[in-house]
């Protein structure tokens, strides 16, 4: 937008949907009388993400605000139901079935759960060689140097390839699917809460991780959390969403110094932090809404110290608000 | 023994040399394995480690809740007083929920899914005083307010399934101070909980200290909470206290190298984008620590003297530490 360079993973007005019809027992009930109807969640609601090469972004936001989705329909796991993701400029819908599975080789995703995420029948060097064997990044000869040159990249001892994931532990395991991610020559990783599930010294070890790897391989990242120090230590810029909508994104430094919009403030009022000893919590109130009947108008209007009545009434769009800054409030119209 | 008197004049909880073993088919896993520390009336301590410490265990010894295998072997727990290791399970109950209540990470674990909230709390606090049944109901819906549940009088009609994750940890510390306990042992409580939520109920919990002189002991593995909540801080590492003394004296000025490692590993402002300060490699395993200073493989200073065990050295104010190459008071290294 600001430079010439087009973004490299651009999400357009994307939506999600969940829905859960109506069985045909419900439908019957219904025609009785009963109160039932279907049932629709709007996991992800017109959002606008862009990625440009090179960059780190923070994608940050409580339970159900649709981070994760959004971060699945990047990577291609998840079609969204509206909109449309592109990759390099290219709408992915228009892509040829060749361009298509560059596209999606080029995009990996890590998870959070190390336990989950790995395939437990299967040893390393399975997982790791897997994928680049079938993609024709390597042949079966070199493959086994192939694997071992990985997992050194990772930090991984490459005598252990025989070895299955149970019999490593946490940030080992996680170290394993950041391997199988580079495997395949990506550009762009999403971290959906890669490291949420690690003890805090192993944290700082995968966090170092991703930081070299950055360089390393000139990698662009989507890094989905809710815990604001991680995001605040590793991205150049953060996007904060409120269920389903990105209420405000600004670069890091910024954003810390002065955040626009009252969700964000609240947001980084609150995390705690070691500098703040002994500190009145002045929390916010509520709940935060169910995404099945989101509050009309502004999301966050329940809950908002600042809330006008035009709050409840008229979604607030998302607006440009100096240099990179967007932000979504009618406080600064 | 002593009655548990009104007039007791010393602090709330007394912790000497805790040892608490599990004696598997494997051997003797010493998952506490001298522990002490003091809580006053009104105070916050915060027991922080990471996982594989002895941190819940701890905090299950305290309420006398260590299943078979596992075994308290050693050590004391003066509660005001009384000491309660090897105290009858009659004499448990009666303290248990009255006098010394427990909030876990899971509120499931102290909600019944088939009862309604009224019901089980109506019953803790049957189990303990004799009150007519309205009284009984009138308290149970105090307690409610009291933690910020708004409309009390409905939510006692409820099931857990009904409320949210951040409700339901309000209704599980609603039920710990039904019967105004002494002391309060919260482990992890608000580690499942979005951060908004996470400051509502840590205000909670501050205000309740405050107001009814209630001592808490709250385990934790994030020390940014604990920095803001707690007056003291025990660190814990492979079964052990390594440092403890007030806030301020342990994250300014850490004398023990894992805290030291620990601090440096929580990503913070003043670094940003820098790399981060990891602990390479792992806890030791329980089963067979190695002999001498558990953290000595990790740590930077440690030489031969570390292959004998160091003792805790005590100070003024709380302050202690277990290493024989402190750092230099005052931040000087």
């Amino acid at each position: 937008m600001t430079s010439a360079t087009p973004p490299l993973i651009e999400a357009r007005a994307v939506t999600k949907r969940f829905e859960k019809r109506l069985d045909l027992a419900a439908k019957a009930a219904r025609l009785l009388g009963a109160d039932l109807e279907d049932e629709i969640v709007h996991a992800v609601d017109a959002v606008d993400l862009q990625v440009f090469p090179g960059e780190v972004v923070g994608l940050v936001g409580e339970s159900g605000c649709g981070k994760s989705t959004i971060g699945r329909m990047i990577a291609g796991i998840l079609p969204p139901s509206d909109g449309e993701i592109a990759f390099d400029g290219k709408a992915m819908t228009a892509m040829s079935g060749q361009e298509k599975r560059a596209a999606a080789l080029a995009v990996q995703m890590i998870f959070q759960d190390p336990f989950a995420s790995l395939n437990p029948r299967m040893r390393v060097e399975e997982i790791i060689g897997e994928a680049p064997l079938v993609h024709g990044y390597v042949d079966r000869a070199g493959l086994a140097a192939y694997v071992d040159e990985i997992m050194l990249k990772v930090g991984l001892d490459p005598a252990l390839k025989r070895r299955y994931p149970h019999q490593f532990s946490g940030g080992q395991r996680q170290r394993i699917g950041i391997a199988r991610a580079l495997a395949v020559k990506p550009r762009f990783l999403v971290c959906d809460e890669a490291i949420a599930a690690l003890d805090v010294s192993i944290q700082a070890q995968v966090i170092n991780l991703f930081m070299d790897l950055r360089e390393e391989f000139d990698l662009t990242y989507l890094f989905i959390s809710h815990d604001l120090s991680v995001v605040e230590h590793i991205s150049d810029r953060i996007v904060i969403m409120y269920l389903g909508r990105v209420v405000e994104s600004a670069p890091t430094e910024a954003l810390f110094a002065a955040p626009k919009h009252p969700y964000t403030q609240a947001l980084l009022a609150e995390a705690p932090r070691l500098d703040q000893r002994s500190r009145d919590f002045l929390p916010i109130k509520g709940e935060i809404p169910s995404p099945l009947h989101p509050p009309s108008g502004c999301h966050f209007h329940p809950r908002c110290p600042h809330a006008m009545e035009k709050c409840s009434a008229v979604r607030p769009m998302l607006r440009p608000q100096g240099d990179r800054w967007q932000a979504a409030c009618h406080l600064l119209d | 023994m002593t009655a548990a008197g009104t007039s007791y004049a010393g602090p709330t909880l007394e912790v000497e040399d805790l040892q608490t073993h599990f004696f598997t088919k494997a051997g003797a896993v010493k998952a506490v394995n001298g522990v002490s520390f003091t809580v006053a009336p009104g105070e916050v301590i915060g027991l922080v480690g990471e996982s594989g410490s002895g941190k819940t265990v701890t905090g299950l010894s305290i309420m006398g809740l260590v299943d078979e295998p596992g075994r308290i072997v050693g050590g004391a727990i003066r509660f005001k007083g009384e000491n309660l290791v090897g105290a009858s399970e009659d004499r448990w109950q009666k303290l248990r929920g009255d006098r010394i209540a427990m909030i876990f990470q899971d509120p499931m674990m102290t909600l019944n899914p088939v009862l309604r909230i009224d019901t089980q709390m109506v019953e803790a606090i049957h189990a303990h005083r004799q009150v007519d049944k309205a009284t009984a109901r009138a308290e149970a819906r105090d307690a409610l307010g009291l933690v910020g549940i708004p409309a009390p009088e409905e939510r006692l009609k409820t099931y857990p399934h009904q409320l949210s994750g951040g409700m339901r940890q309000r209704v599980a510390i609603a039920i710990a101070l039904l019967n105004k306990p002494d002391l309060i042992v919260a482990d992890e409580p608000t580690t499942a909980l979005d951060v908004t939520i996470q400051a509502q109920i840590i205000y909670e919990a501050q205000q309740l200290c405050r107001r009814f002189g209630t001592a808490l002991i709250w385990i934790t593995h994030d020390l940014a909470v604990v920095a803001g909540l707690a007056d003291h801080i025990a660190v814990m590492y492979a079964g052990r206290v390594v440092e403890a003394g007030t806030i301020d004296d342990v994250i300014d000025r850490p004398r023990h190298p894992y805290t030291v490692g620990l601090l440096g590993s929580v990503p913070s402002a003043n670094k940003r984008g820098q790399r981060l300060n990891q602990i390479p490699g792992m806890a030791p395993n329980l089963l067979r620590l190695p002999p001498g200073c558990a953290f000595k493989d990790r740590c930077p200073r440690g030489d031969d003297l570390c292959l004998t065990e160091p003792t805790l050295q005590s100070q003024p104010n709380g302050r202690a530490f277990r290493c024989h190459h402190p750092h230099e008071p005052e931040g000087a290294a």
